[in-house]
């Protein structure tokens, strides 16, 4: 079967058509920065200096708490801003992709409008009280 | 009036959708799992004190890590299935097949976590 397509005019564009897109757009962003997290850590030595565990930790979100407890002797090119802006990136799209699912999963299961609208309220002020916390973690640790 | 709904959970549970339907569901529980997880982590190192130190001492543990590798590595892995059948939506007949590429790059590296996981755990 030949799947249809139907323009983007006709389509329609609302707040949930672009949170389906940033869904998938931000999978694949978080990709992009797993994989610039690995390849940092294998450049600034990561091979001899951390085992498989700890580097998927750094990998997941490059905060230099995640290499604390490692064999890396010097903390101060894990600690550069670029890996703080890496890891504010990772929590943006890390927490936005999340609390929206979480939300689909909710809005799937439960169909009272009243209860649908102060969830969704609280799972946005959740998700940007999420952020603040995540952001504020990674700039003073 | 709310949505109607024709379904009931229990009946959309007892679906027998097979392979698909797996993954659907598995994806669920794999992102509200790391939501649980990524949620309560970033609390914990907020807050602090003895709960932050408790609820690190059972992040390490070795039970809770299969878990969340479980989560994390099959929400990804079929995260990027959906991505990719989405975005590219002729690729769609070639769905079935997708599924089961997704199983032969999951299973290998799940294993090889288990391994190091359990591994790391037996030699204390």
């Amino acid at each position: 079967m030949k799947p249809r397509t139907v323009s983007f005019t006709q389509r329609g564009f609302d707040f949930e058509t672009f949170m389906w897109f940033f869904t998938r757009v931000s999978a694949l962003v978080m990709y992009a920065l797993a994989l610039t997290g690995l390849v940092g850590a294998l450049i600034m030595g990561a091979r001899t200096q951390m085992n498989l565990a700890d580097l998927m930790r750094w990998v997941f979100t490059p905060n230099v708490t995640h290499v604390q407890n490692t064999n890396v002797p010097d903390l101060a090119p894990w600690t550069t801003s670029f890996w703080k802006l890496v890891a504010s990136a990772f929590v943006f799209f890390a927490t936005s992709h999340g609390l929206h699912g979480l939300l689909s999963v909710i809005e799937d299961y439960l169909t009272l409008p009243w209860l649908r609208r102060t969830l969704r309220i609280l799972v946005l002020l959740l998700t940007l009280f999420m952020i603040f916390v995540g952001v504020y973690l990674i700039w003073t640790s | 009036m709310g949505l109607s709904r024709n379904v009931s959970l229990w009946q959309g549970l007892k679906y027998q959708g097979q392979g698909p339907m797996l993954t659907f569901i598995l994806h669920r529980i794999g992102g509200l799992g790391i939501v649980v997880f990524v949620s309560v982590h970033l609390l914990a190192s907020y807050f602090g004190g003895e709960v932050g130190i408790f609820l690190n001492s059972v992040y390490e543990h070795w039970a809770f890590q299969l878990v969340v590798f479980f989560c994390a590595l099959f929400h990804a892995i079929n995260g990027l299935r959906i991505v990719i059948l989405d975005l590219w939506p002729k690729l769609i007949e070639h769905q079935r097949e997708a599924i089961w590429i997704e199983w032969a790059v999951f299973l290998p590296l799940y294993a090889m976590c288990v391994l190091v996981i359990l591994r790391t755990a037996l030699s204390g």
